[in-house]
């Protein structure tokens, strides 16, 4: 390992035994101004800090028990290491060609990262910052999600319209599962059942059984004032008893609050444009919404279920990661 | 790290195997393409044969055809007459089964092929004639148009005009047929969106000095008052002269300037980077154009109906196209479909310069009671098509 990154680890593992205090901060990925916002709502939602980081930042991740931020930049073709204490960027991972989304493996010893490039979702060693193992996917590769038990890997390839499921400790594609048009991400429901993915262009949500590794179900959309074709989900996100789940309608400017039983839409809520990335606050009483389109994130109150305010954030707001 | 070639492994074995079969055909001496965009040596367009935009779209097909156990192959015909054009797609469809092909045929030679083959289960998808015509009382029942038709491109024109307030337009108009068709288009976009036509100036590619009227532009752009010139111009030669020549200081638009278009290389939204990544890797040292873009969009078509109807059948293959389950990726925001009445895929047009996409049509100021979409082009209460 490098050497900033090995005196980075061995300061973290020196300081172990406590778990990591959250800042309670919010954390917005910028693609256009290559930053990430750093929001404090105990001050009133402003922007205590801004993170430079590599070109095109897009999804971001906590690992380390939260005291390091992962976040992947799509045009520099790494990911950037943030030590969360300092809000520096620490050190840098080298991924294949424009990496979107990832995620950690069970142990936390790797990433999966998806290379919308390249066709491809890449297993990287955190610790040794080599590529261990590509796994071949359709065109446009997004969303990668895991399995609790860290042995399912499963990826959209927008382009063919499927999901691949991969056995992860073999590095292969097991099956794959044909859904709507243009799929994008993943919510994966802790009963360990249902697999939601969102479909950009059908405007839908598939359910998949993952003990059959089929579409069971779908969920449509309809905000008030927009057609079917206006609708484009993509981010998803869920409460932690798996009980509400928030899909962001993406251009029909709305997000959707779903009862995950009955599959039925509760609320609509109107946020800002082209709203992508969705996260909860640690007690589940606020929304955070990135529009990519109208430069902001809107704060959502999910008790009146309302948009309270939008704050200003960079240009082209990707995702979003709250921390405790 | 090298990436491996996109191919996925199949683990589970497709219960049945079903095979479609896709033609493409282009003619030998299609006068569009001669001559055009090049002069002296020197690339100044973007046109050229749109074969490599059909052939990103087909390996994303045979990708998804391994997972669904359906094979997909693709030939290619270029004919010499259009008794060879007519002769090998009827072989095909009677010898080899294919019964959806794509066309790049001018606009007499595509109507001639449908019509001959009338009464043939076959589907030809229009990837680059934009006339009119060929949507209205030439349409045929069996073409699907991919590429855009001349309404569509001169609406999605007029919407940007009408919204920014630039309502008087002076046209210059070339001798083609082609120019004129133009400046038909833009005057029923001008009286669809309120615009106003002052004048329409004919030009001419002369050294002529008897014919300065018609040459020298700003002669040409004199003696009347505009907000916008719109330039018909087909050739290539003279439309990207005119800006900065212009007697009054005005922005040029149609066929130079800021022109609508099937795609733009420039266009950086709804993936369009990647899709025009994957064409350069095939197809340098040119970047997609309209008539690619249209190409790749018949081949995922059929993909898509192929995927959803888990048939090869044609009736069911042909119905799903024709339905409006068909949501398909147009790489520019809405999903595209076909319209019932002309055949027509609905979908987004890029207004671009030479660098940069301006704005996306329809324009959100522009509403419609079913689809926006269908703001662009000929509507079904003004269709003249009859099946």
């Amino acid at each position: 390992m490098t050497l900033s990154l090995a005196v980075l680890v061995l300061a973290l593992v020196l300081s172990a035994g406590a778990k990591a205090k959250g800042t309670g901060y919010v954390f917005v990925s910028n693609e256009k101004t290559n930053n990430i916002a750093v929001i404090d709502p105990k001050q009133d939602y402003k922007i205590a800090q801004w993170i430079p980081t590599s070109h095109r930042p897009r999804d971001m991740k906590f690992g380390d028990s939260r005291r390091l931020l992962y976040v992947a930049c799509g045009d520099d073709d790494v990911i950037d290491v943030i030590d969360v204490a300092t809000l520096k960027v620490a050190d840098h991972i080298p991924t294949g060609p424009s990496p979107e989304m990832f995620a950690l493996s069970g142990d936390g010893k790797a990433l999966y990262v998806s290379n919308e490039e390249a066709s491809s979702v890449q297993q990287i060693s955190i610790a040794d910052k080599i590529i261990m193992r590509e796994i071949a996917t359709g065109a446009e590769p997004e969303g990668v999600a895991i399995s609790a038990d860290g042995k399912t890997l499963y990826v959209t390839s927008e382009v063919t319209d499927m999901v691949h499921v991969v056995d992860a400790a073999a590095g292969a594609v097991t099956d794959n599962i044909v859904v709507g048009t243009r799929p994008r991400r993943f919510l994966l429901l802790p009963d360990g059942k249902e697999l939601w993915v969102s479909n950009e262009l059908s405007g839908q949500v598939s359910v998949i059984d993952r003990a059959a590794n089929r579409v069971t179900a779908t969920i449509d959309f309809r905000p008030p004032g927009f057609r079917q074709v206006d609708v484009t989900p993509v981010g998803m996100t869920m409460t932690r008893d798996g009980k509400t789940a928030i899909v962001a309608l993406g251009r029909a400017n709305h997000v959707a609050i779903v009862d995950t039983a009955t599959r039925k839409v509760e609320d609509y809520v109107l946020v800002g444009s082209r709203a992508w990335g969705v996260a909860l606050s640690p007690d589940e009483k606020t929304l955070y919404v990135a529009n990519g389109l109208s430069d902001d994130l809107s704060i959502v109150d999910m008790e009146s279920r309302k948009a309270i305010r939008a704050v200003p954030v960079g240009r082209v707001p990707h995702s979003v990661l709250v921390d405790e | 790290m090298s990436a491996s070639p996109p191919s996925i492994a199949v683990h589970a074995e497709p219960s049945e195997t079903g095979e479609i079969k896709l033609g493409y055909v282009e003619l030998a001496d299609d006068a569009r393409y001669i001559n055009r965009g090049e002069h002296s040596g020197i690339v100044f367009t973007d046109l050229g044969r749109p074969y490599q935009g059909s052939q990103v779209a087909f390996e994303d097909a045979r990708v998804i055809g391994r997972v669904i156990g359906i094979e997909f192959s693709m030939e290619k015909a270029t004919a010499k007459s259009a008794d060879e054009l007519l002769q090998r797609t009827s072989d095909w469809m009677e010898r080899d089964g294919v019964h959806f092909v794509l066309v790049d045929l001018p606009a007499v030679a595509l109507k001639n092929l449908a019509h001959s083959l009338a009464d043939s289960p076959v589907v030809l998808f229009n990837i680059s004639a934009s006339e009119d015509s060929l949507r209205g009382e030439d349409c045929a029942k069996n073409v699907l148009h991919t590429y855009p038709s001349e309404a569509m491109l001169s609406d999605a024109l007029m919407q940007f005009l009408v919204a920014k307030g630039w309502l008087q337009i002076l046209i210059l108009q070339g001798p083609a047929l082609e120019d004129a068709a133009m400046v038909a288009a833009l005057q029923r976009s001008a009286k669809k969106f309120r615009a106003n036509v002052v004048e329409t100036r004919p030009f001419l590619l002369t050294n002529d000095p008897r014919n300065r009227e018609q040459t020298n532009i700003v002669l040409m752009t004199t003696g009347v008052r505009y907000d916008v010139v719109y330039v018909a111009d087909s050739s290539g030669e003279f439309g990207r002269y005119v800006s900065y020549e212009t007697s009054l200081p005005r922005p040029v638009v149609g066929s130079a300037g800021l022109v609508p278009t099937a795609w733009s290389w420039s266009w950086d939204r709804d993936a369009a980077v990647q899709l025009q990544h994957r064409y350069e890797k095939v197809s340098p040292p040119r970047r997609m154009n309209g008539a690619d873009w249209a190409a790749w969009e018949a081949v995922k078509a059929v993909t898509q109906a192929v995927m959803r109807t888990h048939s090869t059948d044609f009736d069911a293959v042909k119905a799903f196209l024709l339905s409006d389950k068909l949501t398909l990726d147009t790489v520019k925001g809405n999903p595209g479909s076909f319209r019932a009445w002309d055949h027509q895929l609905r979908a987004p047009i890029l207004l671009s310069t030479a660098d940069a996409v301006i704005e996306r049509a329809p324009l959100p100021q522009y509403l419609h009671q079913t689809n926006v979409l269908d703001t662009l082009g000929i509507d079904a209460p003004e269709s003249a098509c009859r099946f």
